[in-house]
């Protein structure tokens, strides 16, 4: 048996995923990017390695991707992040679809086409409104712990509206409505409502919208909120936050001929 | 994708540095013999100054320059602290910043730096900074500040059009006479006009052979050596250069070589260049076996319809058929037969954030344009001088992420 091995090396963290020659994935490791993207691969290596008993020699073709993808030495090749959340993606629903990848740093919009192929992208401009970044930022204004949020956020009652396009600005919005004492859980949604704004704006949905990335893995609300704004449902990828690192090693196994789709 | 790649230098280069610093140094040299200092918008009047015998100088030059050696980034905020936002002409700031800070790239020449106007001649055909920026110095100098106000989005470059811009053009003369203590000779001006058209003629030929597959030169490559073009038409000293460029780009034709080794794909770049990026930019496009082949920018300095027998009227239409200042109709009619000229795969915009003027992505023409001619593209967010507002990862991403996009097919 052969295996293909995609990573995803990330603005905040590093997923790796090992996928048979089925597609079907058969370990995978999280953690932190880091600043030394090469230890940090190769711990992950290390780590799927000694938790699966999986020797690593029987991986065939490795692809790396992100923000780090010039800095994995034992990959084969790498690719774009737009690609591979692409690919990741498709590989679940085959259809015509958008996807949407929200991440720590960037958020892109990724147009298919139904055989996959790609017909045209969008990232966000240099800026955290829209990203993993500026939820961070918003937990820790609240003094919250990012995985408190998609609970909060569930129990609102109201729409809030924070409408500056700045992080920080949006940030001093949130002291306002602290101090005109709205409930934590409606500024929450607010929050959340601010990334989808942010998103909507970005571009058009053509097909089934599909969500990537570990901000909705976390936070399915927020991709929820996002399938309202845009008046379709929003699929939640399976594994999200492993979509980049699963489309990966899809490329690394089409690029060994071993594909099987 | 090549281990390691490396940017393939023009012989004719060393020639430039030769005719740039020839230029500069006469500009600039203190004891140059005296004659009135004409400040110039790139895209203004040039023959006209010539003709009444003024040293000509283009301050949107020496933009290019804060922006290409990075000084820019330093010289930027003191025009803001001054009172000039961040929000407009880069150019405008970093060169205003660099007068007030008395910092310039000339000064590694060992030049005392921009030389001090007579009187600033401007022609608002790029855009409303371009008079902003030449009044402050109007200002400081107590100088004439003086010049064309060309309409902007033109449709068809019609007579009336081309009679008004003729009529302020000509209404010029009498003030610069005065300045120069010249007359204005039409035997001159006409013989200027000549030399400004065959420089042109020659640049546009220079151009054109990256129509050639494999390209022999780049966008980024037509960053530099457009130099002359811009500075030094309407003198001999650029005819001389550009025949030297070309047939040294007919020779790598006739050779079979390509700017970038192992040519893939062929993008057309939209808007002004990223000038502290250029060498970065032309780098990682060679990695990936991508030619930047055409652009607006380059071509701009294309002037086709300068006319030796009317030179009033020639300039007139000249400098009013420019793309920047036109409509989006004749922009997109011009991109499309570009496209299919230079045989183009796709289409990079870049969105200026402190020149909307030059950023054509911001009207939904990518989009038009893409649906109509089926050529993919991707907007890159960034700047011509402020580093600021470019975000080197992101940039670097879209373009893998474009050309990944390409290789599909």
């Amino acid at each position: 048996m052969q295996y293909y091995c995609g990573i995803d090396i990330g603005a905040s963290t590093a997923k790796l995923v090992v996928i048979d020659a089925a597609g079907e994935m058969v370990a995978r490791a999280i953690g932190r990017s880091g600043i030394d993207y090469a230890k940090t691969a190769e711990q992950l290596l290390a780590d799927v390695s000694a938790a699966e008993s999986f020797d690593r020699s029987l991986i065939a073709r490795s692809l790396s991707t992100g923000y780090g993808r010039d800095n994995v030495p034992w990959a084969d090749g790498k690719m774009t992040e737009i690609a591979c959340h692409g690919r990741g993606a498709y590989f679940h629903f085959k259809k015509r679809m958008t996807v949407i990848d929200i991440g720590a740093q960037d958020s892109k919009v990724i147009h298919l086409d139904d055989t996959g192929r790609r017909i045209s992208f969008k990232m966000n401009r240099k800026c955290a409104a829209g990203t993993g970044s500026f939820i961070e930022e918003i937990a820790h204004r609240l003094a919250l712990d990012v995985s408190e949020l998609n609970a909060l956020a569930a129990g609102s009652t109201k729409d809030i509206s924070l409408g500056s396009f700045c992080t920080v600005f949006a940030a001093t919005e949130v002291l306002e409505k602290i101090r005109a004492g709205i409930d934590v859980t409606d500024i929450v949604r607010g929050a959340f409502n601010s990334v989808v704004k942010r998103i909507v704006e970005m571009d058009r949905i053509e097909g089934m919208l599909v969500t990537t990335g570990g901000v909705v893995a976390h936070n399915p609300l927020l991709a929820e909120l996002l399938g309202h704004a845009f008046g379709t449902e929003a699929h939640v990828a399976p594994n999200a936050q492993y979509t980049g690192a699963f489309g990966a090693a899809l490329f690394a196994a089409e690029q060994a001929g071993k594909t099987n789709k | 994708m090549p281990a390691s790649v490396e940017l393939k230098n023009f012989e004719a280069s060393k020639k430039m540095k030769g005719v740039m610093g020839q230029y500069f140094m006469e500009l600039m040299d203190p004891d140059r013999p005296p004659a009135k200092v004409a400040w110039c918008t790139s895209v203004g009047p040039a023959e006209l100054l010539r003709a009444l015998g003024f040293e000509v100088y283009f301050p949107e030059n020496h933009g290019a320059m804060l922006g290409a050696t990075r000084m820019a980034t330093d010289l930027i905020p003191v025009a803001n602290a001054r009172g000039f936002s961040p929000d407009i002409c880069s150019y405008l700031t970093s060169d205003i910043g660099s007068y007030l800070k008395g910092e310039s790239p000339f000064n590694k020449m060992k030049l005392p730096g921009p030389p001090k106007a007579d009187v600033l001649v401007f022609n608002t055909n790029q855009c409303r900074d371009v008079k902003d920026w030449f009044q402050f110095y109007a200002r400081e100098w107590d100088v004439p500040c003086i010049g064309v106000h060309t309409p902007r989005a033109i449709g068809d470059v019609d007579d009336v059009i081309v009679t008004a811009v003729a009529k302020q053009i000509e209404a010029l003369v009498e003030p610069l006479e005065k300045i120069s203590g010249n007359k204005l000779d039409m035997d001159k001006l006409k013989e200027v006009t000549k030399l400004s058209l065959k420089c042109t003629e020659l640049w546009k030929a220079v151009l054109e052979t990256a129509a050639n597959v494999p390209s022999p030169i780049t966008f980024f490559d037509g960053t530099i050596q457009m130099g002359p073009a811009v500075v030094l038409r309407g003198t001999k000293m650029a005819i001389d250069y550009y025949e030297t460029l070309l047939a040294e780009l007919k020779q790598r034709i006739a050779d079979g070589v390509g700017a970038v080794d192992d040519e893939k794909y062929r993008i057309y770049w939209e808007g002004m260049p990223v000038w502290g990026k250029i060498k970065n930019l032309a780098i990682q496009f060679m990695e990936l076996q991508t030619a930047v082949v055409a652009s607006t920018y380059c071509n701009s300095w294309i002037f086709d319809d300068l006319d030796p027998d009317k030179p009033f009227e020639g300039m007139a239409r000249a400098y009013s058929e420019l793309f920047i200042c036109r409509s989006d109709e004749p922009k997109e009619a011009y991109m499309k037969r570009m496209i299919e000229k230079f045989k183009i795969d796709g289409i990079l915009y870049h969105n200026a954030k402190t020149c909307p003027n030059n950023s054509n992505s911001r009207y939904d023409m990518p989009q038009r344009l893409g649906a109509e001619t089926g050529k993919p593209f991707v907007i890159i967010d960034g700047d011509l001088n402020d580093l600021r507002l470019y975000s080197e990862e992101q940039t670097r991403t879209n373009i893998e992420a474009f050309v990944e996009q390409l290789s599909q097919g």
